[in-house]
């Protein structure tokens, strides 16, 4: 039988939790839901679930609070946001403290879906680099650190200044490893602003799901790389320099640097 | 009813004090006058029985000389026939009546301590002479009686006396003896009585008559006025702001008048500004919690439908049906994403961009809308602006929405928008207002009394060689209508001080850039030090403070149409949130987002429009901004 795979859903209010407990279920997935979130970290430390998705405006204990907890646990579990509060700060906010991605209400089916997806394959990785740090087998961690010079955006993207007032933007390894087996890239128009952590790009995979690729800056694009609509591949064979995805005039680039990590500090 | 009873005491004290000074300036005149009009009629009456007594005294000369006895008589019997005359009688030197117009006195003695002697015989010895004034003496024989006036005449000897015939007198005697007249004072003092009504009644007619007359001017002038502003600050202190006082006159209380009209015009419109901002920023909350309520509703609808969508491939007009739904909730979903942006609009992020460049991309975005209503579009872009720090992306909205309202207000192919684009040069040069100046010893210099444009003045006093004088600078940084007491000769000369202690306010070792005049100097606090030409035909003025604070340039910009205007009524409402003239096509958003954003960047915005001719909208950014 194939491995239990249980959620944990997070939210103050029911008709969420129905929700996404019917569409996981549609999915095979077990769904285990929690209306507050001091009940939801008590299970947490009870069970192993798969994956937390948690509401971030929630009475009492909000969404970052347990975030907050969790680290403190040091528990390893993949966390999703859903954002109901909609605005762009809260979800960069929730990546930088360590939740992988985040969904804003309303969502539609394929995008709870596509979350769920990723959030899944995170914890296998995760557990996958259990196995291989147990067997203190250094030389192949199952993924390609950004270069230290480098900033990202949580796991999602990573930002680097390619030279004066132009950066270059691109997915991490990580991420692609999660979604796996990408199939197209949809990339939008030139000349179009981003704005860190709204959605700049989808990537999609042969299971024809949707994922969302969330820009580490604000800006405005400045060049978007055309090989990758051929030559998807590139993605995954050289994410942090042939596969840049734009490159982009940033706006503000020290009120986003607020929200990114550097990536030297991954390798300490 | 506190204001009525201050406003009553105000003109009563008024008419109370005028009137209790008039009464009692035109009541001592009146006892004046009358005092002398007494004394005159007095006098007159003396004067007149003075003449009765000489006369009487000439006509019995001759009969005493051939000493006619009878005839004597007669005259004086004939003379106490007149009506005033009570007595008439001559005694001789030792003091027996000889002769009266009482037959029964005649040969008495008179005694000489009655009232008839006294004038003489008050002294031991009698005096021979008697003065024309100490003739005369008024008495009453009671109380009760009228006033009596007596005369006496000496009646002195003479040559004709002792020569005569008769021998009677001999020469030796001075005074043979007195001529008595008494006199009724009935008439006189009926007079007097007279006059001293007429005078009283007069007087309190006049005393009357001013304080009506007073009392209506004061009514006038004061009272109406005072009541016209008690009213007018009642109904400010309720909070109706659109009370406006009408004309009061030209005097200081109508200037006050004026001054109140002025100063709650500044206080509706401020208040308008703050009612704003509140109601932007309340509705930035209200707007927040509906998107986060109405979010987890429109997530079970769109979950569920997309589910449903998903399952239903083998069913096209359930599948049709169920599309539409999905496409609506998304469209809900992105009526709250715009709400939220309404919310999420206080905090701009600012960089340096070029406007002309923000506005050639708002065009392309609204190009499609534009061209395909064929609307004729007028560009007239400076091109020299400067870069602005500013959001883009906000700006870009505030040119979106007035270029998307603007081409929904013209009429399909007749329309013209035009936008134009130019550096004004708003700054305080020419705008600002010196509210505070102070000399070194901290003695305020601002001067109420000498206005210019209606705004309290500087003073500083002048001295030119012996000349002594002041000038009153025109508050308005640049404005330079300063008024002159006096013509100043040496302009590198003169000396500039305080008027209150006299310290120099003469900037020493400077003199003026332009024309090399002396220079005075203050201090403006909050805003530093205040310096300027004393040449009155010179205008350089420098508050450095507040030229480096910022030069306030402004980038204007222009959005207008030919299209079909906005009604007075709504012009004073299009910035409020959820107020749309387009009905179900618009939010209503909008143009309150447009104030908001220009609001959160310093800037401002104004509409001018008149109804079938079409709308302006004037937008100021500043170049520098304060934060």
């Amino acid at each position: 039988m194939v491995e239990e795979k249980e959620i944990l859903v997070v939210d103050d209010e029911q008709v969420i939790l129905d929700a996404i407990n019917r569409i996981a279920s549609a999915e095979g997935i077990n769904v285990d839901t929690e209306t507050n979130g001091k009940a939801a970290l008590k299970k947490v430390s009870q069970k192993s679930y798969s994956l937390l998705l948690c509401d971030i405006l929630m009475p009492e204990m909000d969404g970052f609070m347990i975030l907050d907890e969790l680290h403190k646990m040091k528990k390893q579990i993949p966390i999703i946001m859903i954002t109901g509060f909609s605005t762009v700060e809260n979800a960069v906010k929730s990546i930088s403290k360590g939740a992988i991605d985040f969904v804003s209400k309303p969502f539609t089916f394929e995008e709870l879906e596509s979350a769920i997806s990723r959030g899944l394959a995170y914890n296998k990785l995760l557990i996958k680099l259990e196995g291989i740090k147990s067997k203190k087998n250094n030389s192949d961690i199952g993924f390609v650190p950004c270069p230290p010079k480098y900033h990202r955006l949580g796991n999602h993207s990573w930002v680097n200044q390619e030279s004066e007032g132009i950066i270059i933007l691109g997915a991490t390894n990580l991420y692609l490893e999660i979604i796996k087996d990408l199939k197209s890239i949809n990339m939008i128009e030139s000349d179009q602003r981003l704005i860190q952590g709204e959605s700049c790009a989808e990537f999609i995979t042969k299971d024809d799901l949707a994922h969302h690729f969330l820009s580490p800056v604000s800006g405005r694009i400045f060049e978007r790389n055309e090989k990758l609509l051929t030559e998807i591949n590139l993605l995954q064979k050289d994410p942090y320099f042939g596969g840049w995805i734009y490159k982009v005039i940033p706006e503000d680039i020290e009120y986003d640097m607020k929200y990114l990590t550097p990536c030297a500090s991954d390798r300490m | 009813m506190k204001f009525r009873q201050a406003k009553t005491k105000i003109s009563l004290k008024l008419i109370i004090t005028v009137g209790i000074v008039t009464a009692a300036i035109i009541s001592v005149y009146s006892y004046l006058s009358i005092q002398a009009q007494r004394n005159e009629l007095l006098s007159q009456a003396e004067l007149s029985a003075n003449k009765l007594s000489e006369t009487l005294k000439k006509s019995m000369h001759s009969s005493m000389l051939l000493n006619k006895q009878d005839q004597t008589h007669a005259i004086i019997n004939a003379s106490s026939e007149e009506a005033c005359i009570l007595e008439i009688r001559i005694f001789n030197k030792e003091g027996r009546i000889m002769y009266s117009s009482q037959k029964d006195a005649i040969g008495e003695m008179v005694d000489k301590k009655t009232e008839s002697c006294y004038a003489c015989h008050t002294a031991d010895e009698p005096i021979q002479r008697l003065s024309f004034d100490e003739r005369t003496r008024i008495y009453k024989i009671h109380p009760d009686s009228a006033r009596i006036l007596a005369i006496i005449n000496p009646i002195y000897n003479e040559n004709s006396c002792w020569q005569s015939n008769c021998h009677v007198h001999n020469e030796s005697q001075t005074v043979l003896g007195v001529l008595d007249v008494k006199m009724c004072l009935k008439d006189v003092d009926a007079q007097i009585v007279h006059s001293e009504n007429r005078s009283i009644i007069f007087a309190l007619i006049a005393i009357a008559l001013l304080s009506l007359i007073i009392g209506i001017f004061v009514r006038k002038w004061v009272e109406k006025p005072v009541n016209e502003l008690v009213t007018a600050t009642n109904q400010v202190g309720t909070g109706n702001l659109n009370y406006i006082i009408n004309d009061l006159g030209s005097d200081e209380l109508g200037l006050l008048a004026k001054s109140f009209n002025n100063m709650t015009n500044k206080l509706a419109e401020a208040r308008m500004q703050i009612f704003q901002s509140d109601k932007m920023a309340s509705l930035g909350r209200l707007a927040a919690g509906v998107a986060h309520e109405i979010n987890n509703p429109l997530t079970a609808v769109l979950t569920y439908s997309s589910f449903l969508l998903k399952r239903v491939k083998n069913n096209p007009e359930l599948e049709e049906d169920l599309k539409v739904i999905v496409k609506e909730t998304k469209r809900s979903r992105e009526i709250v994403k715009s709400l939220l942006d309404f919310a999420r609009q206080s905090v701009p992020k600012k960089n340096n961009a070029d406007v002309n460049e923000i506005i050639n991309s708002s065009i392309s975005v609204v190009e499609n809308q534009i061209s395909l209503k064929q609307i004729k579009l007028e560009m007239n872009l400076d091109k020299n602006l400067p870069q602005v720090k500013v959001d883009s992306n906000q700006i870009q909205q505030v040119f979106i929405n007035l270029l998307v309202n603007a081409s929904d207000a013209v009429i399909e192919k007749k329309g013209k928008i035009s936008v134009t684009s130019k550096l004004a040069n708003l700054s305080p040069f020419g705008t600002l207002q010196i509210k505070n100046a102070v000399c070194s010893k901290r003695h305020s210099l601002i001067d109420e009394e000498v206005k210019i444009d209606g705004m309290p003045t500087i003073k500083i006093k002048v001295k030119d060689n012996s000349n002594e004088g002041c000038i009153n600078i025109d508050p308005i940084y640049g404005k330079n209508k300063s008024k002159y007491s006096l013509e100043i000769k040496d302009l590198d000369k003169v000396q500039l001080s305080c008027p209150k202690c006299n310290v120099s306010l003469t900037e020493k070792d400077a003199n003026c850039p332009k024309c090399k005049s002396n220079i005075y100097s203050f201090e403006a606090p909050p805003y530093g030090m205040f310096e300027g030409c004393v040449n009155s035909d010179c205008n350089w003025q420098q508050w450095s403070s507040i030229d480096e604070a910022g030069v306030r340039d402004y980038i204007e910009i222009k959005v207008s149409d030919n299209g079909c205007g906005i009604s007075k009524d709504d012009l004073q409402k299009i910035f409020d949130p959820f107020y749309s003239t387009k009905g179900q096509k618009g939010t209503g958003l909008g143009l309150a987002v447009v104030w908001g954003i220009l609001d959160n960047h310093d800037g401002s915005i104004n509409v001018e429009s008149e109804a079938e001719r079409g709308t302006t909208f004037t937008i100021l950014l500043p170049v520098k901004q304060n934060v």
